[in-house]
């Protein structure tokens, strides 16, 4: 078995924070994995055996929870998170072209980061912009009627 | 001079920040006092971001703005290349019943004079008049029904929650909008917050439930942070609180975000979610009214519904019922979505028909193509050809014909979309959702996505099995993901086996 990874106690002193915050909270542990992540920028595995302790939980099953949700990683995401609609609505006004375009733009396929770690590609099913589709997010910032040229804007400026 | 910019994710997607602030630049440039409100939107989305100018007559609205067309409008604005009249009289407003989605794109979402300006806590007001029973009375007898899809008889559910006898109770409101071609649950949540946490006080005061939830999606960020806001405005006045407007009911409630599981959106994943569990659909019964979130009663009931129970209280039982058709009672936010000229939300009294909807009020396709099929439901919703457009929207009409209205977003496609691949995709989307509790839903989907591919290399064994494994999928699943993938699927054969004939004739 492999030794545990450990957290730097400067780390170790954020998640004790974001678990004292926490406290009393019904049904705490995604809004807990939400602050991890927000705070590290991915669920560091060294992190689940404290938070599986502080919720009186078994490792296997925050491990479950965690790995549940597509929304969590376990590594770090690339500088840039570019997410592509991939949903009916934005199928029928070209969103696979799109996503072909973008990933052979950047070399990768979804779930991956270019080599550079600047961009990673993540599909998402609907960021609720169906009437103005294909829809984009950018590190949070929405992008409606997204086309080859407006994603080549944002990817040139990012990489 | 006062002007309206939407901060709707929609409008925002299209440009609206630029275009705000463009305004805001232009107004200091020639000195002149603005006040800008960041208002909902309007839902004519292929209009956004549209701008609006209060004036005496009413608003003048502007669309779509660019920030080159913002100084134009400090000039002659009447004269204006983007005008378009005033803003209530546009034939896209004026033929809407706005009960649900009244304010939302006409106020400040945020301004608690503005939302009473325009009606808003009537309807609590007077539910805190009326004993709990009273108003799960109104409910009932209003017709209102589920909004999220299902279409069960709120009141029913209510008064199973009010019957129910424990300490604690809960509210929990499902904004878990993750079907494509529905944004009406954002759309209330960023236009007309207000409005939902009404919504939920009310249903607090009549089953006796003293917190709530709302569970939204990830996706959402600006949803999120609007209805957070609204509830910190809504506790400083006092509509949330340990007593509600100075009454003996006690309520509060907070914004929960979910983690990008389509299938959180079925009230028990979400219930096991929101306890900090895998999203995993639970068995019924217990039914969640009874057994719910922490194991007490609970009612789990969508935006829509519990946004349209202010209007209800407010105006009467009656009002609201005298709208629609057949058993499907009141209005219905119409969602407008994909390849469609004039996309958006349009509410409306039940019993239009798709074709009226299509092409009336969408104006067909955005390219100008002919329509060849439109999704009705979400993802989990049947494909329909225009041979049918003559279907009512109703939950009852579109059952009949093998569909279903869901949360009434409408995907329009044209003729370049093959049915063959959307089949496929329906799969292969139930396949990556799958929760993985039940056999039929985890293995059926991954299967599903193999026998299409099997259709697509043109061999014609593969139908039957298809099928076959569609109907096991249906009856077998523990929820609708599993159970439903099939409308997709099985519309797709019925309507468009033309699509699916294709390589069998080119592999013969």
């Amino acid at each position: 078995m492999s030794a545990t990874p450990s957290l730097g106690t400067a780390q170790e002193q954020t998640l004790h924070e974001i678990l004292e915050a926490h406290r009393g909270m019904e049904g705490a542990l995604l809004p807990i994995l939400h602050a991890v992540q927000a705070a590290f920028g991915h669920v560091p595995e060294a992190a689940l055996p404290v938070i599986a302790q502080d919720q009186a939980i078994s490792r296997a099953e925050a491990h479950g929870v965690m790995s549940f949700y597509h929304d969590f990683r376990s590594e770090p995401a690339g500088r840039t998170v570019l997410k592509l609609c991939r949903a009916e609505a934005c199928q029928s006004v070209g969103a696979d072209a799109l996503a072909d375009h973008a990933r052979g733009k950047l070399g990768i396929d979804w779930h991956e980061t270019t080599a550079n770690g600047a961009v990673t590609l993540e599909p998402v099913f609907c960021l609720g912009l169906c009437a103005c589709g294909p829809a984009a997010m950018v590190n949070g910032k929405l992008v409606g009627r997204a086309d080859a040229a407006k994603l080549d804007a944002i990817l040139d400026e990012v990489r | 001079m006062k002007l309206y910019v939407p901060m709707d994710s929609a409008a925002v997607a299209l440009g609206a920040d630029d275009v705000a602030a463009a305004i805001r630049a232009e107004a200091d440039k020639r000195g002149v006092a603005l006040t800008l409100v960041r208002n909902g939107s309007r839902g004519m989305v292929w209009l956004e971001p549209l701008v609006e100018i209060e004036t005496d007559a009413g608003r003048l609205a502007f669309g779509p703005m660019d920030p080159a067309d913002v100084p134009a409008l400090f000039d002659d604005a009447a004269a204006h290349p983007k005008a378009l009249g005033l803003t209530d009289k546009l034939p896209w407003m004026a033929r809407q019943t706005r009960l649900t989605f009244a304010r939302v794109g006409l106020t400040d979402p945020l301004s608690l004079d503005d939302y009473q300006a325009h009606g808003g806590l009537n309807g609590l007001k007077r539910a805190l008049t009326m004993t709990p029973a009273q108003v799960v009375q109104d409910v009932t007898a209003s017709g209102l029904r589920g909004r999220g899809g299902a279409g069960f008889p709120t009141g029913i559910k209510w008064k199973t929650v009010l019957d129910a006898r424990a300490a604690q109770k809960y509210i929990v409101c499902n904004a878990d909008e993750g079907d494509s071609a529905t944004f009406a649950d954002r759309m209330l949540m960023e236009g007309d917050p207000l409005t939902l946490i009404e919504g939920m006080v009310i249903a607090g005061i009549a089953v006796g439930a003293t917190r709530g939830y709302v569970y939204t999606r990830s996706e959402y960020p600006v949803a999120i942070d609007q209805k957070r806001q609204a509830i910190a405005v809504a506790r400083a006045a006092g509509v949330l609180g340990a007593r509600v407007l100075g009454s003996d009911h006690a309520f509060d409630m907070e914004v929960r975000v979910g983690a990008g599981a389509y299938v959180c959106g079925e009230e028990t994943s979400l219930l096991n979610s929101l306890e900090g569990k895998r999203g995993v659909v639970r068995a019924k019964p217990p039914l969640p009214a009874l057994e719910g979130f922490l194991g007490q009663p609970t009612v789990v009931n969508n935006v829509i519904s519990l946004a349209s129970v202010p209007v209800i209280l407010d105006k009467g039982a009656a009002f609201y019922q005298d709208f629609g058709l057949g058993r499907s009672r009141g209005t219905m936010a119409l969602q407008l979505a994909g390849n469609v000229r004039r996309g958006g939300l349009f509410e409306a009294a039940f019993g239009l028909t798709l074709g009226e909807i299509v092409n009336d009020i969408g104006g067909g396709t955005a390219t100008g193509r002919p329509v060849k099929a439109v999704q009705v439901g979400g993802p989990l919703g049947a494909w329909f050809p225009p041979a049918l457009f003559d279907t009512p929207f109703t939950y009852e009409d579109f059952a009949a014909k093998d569909g279903l209205i869901g949360h009434a977003g409408l995907t329009v496609a044209d003729d370049s979309l093959d049915m063959l691949a959307m089949a496929r995709f329906a799969m292969e989307f139930c396949a990556i959702e799958s929760c993985g509790k039940c056999t039929p839903c985890r293995i059926g989907a991954v299967r599903g996505v193999e026998t299409l591919d099997r259709v697509a290399a043109g061999d014609a064994s593969a139908l039957p099995l298809l099928t076959d494994l569609c109907t096991t999928m249906k009856a077998g699943s523990l929820c609708a993901l599993g159970g439903f993938t099939p409308y997709p699927v099985m519309s797709a054969v019925t309507h468009f086996p033309d699509d699916f004939a294709r390589a069998r004739e080119a592999a013969e």
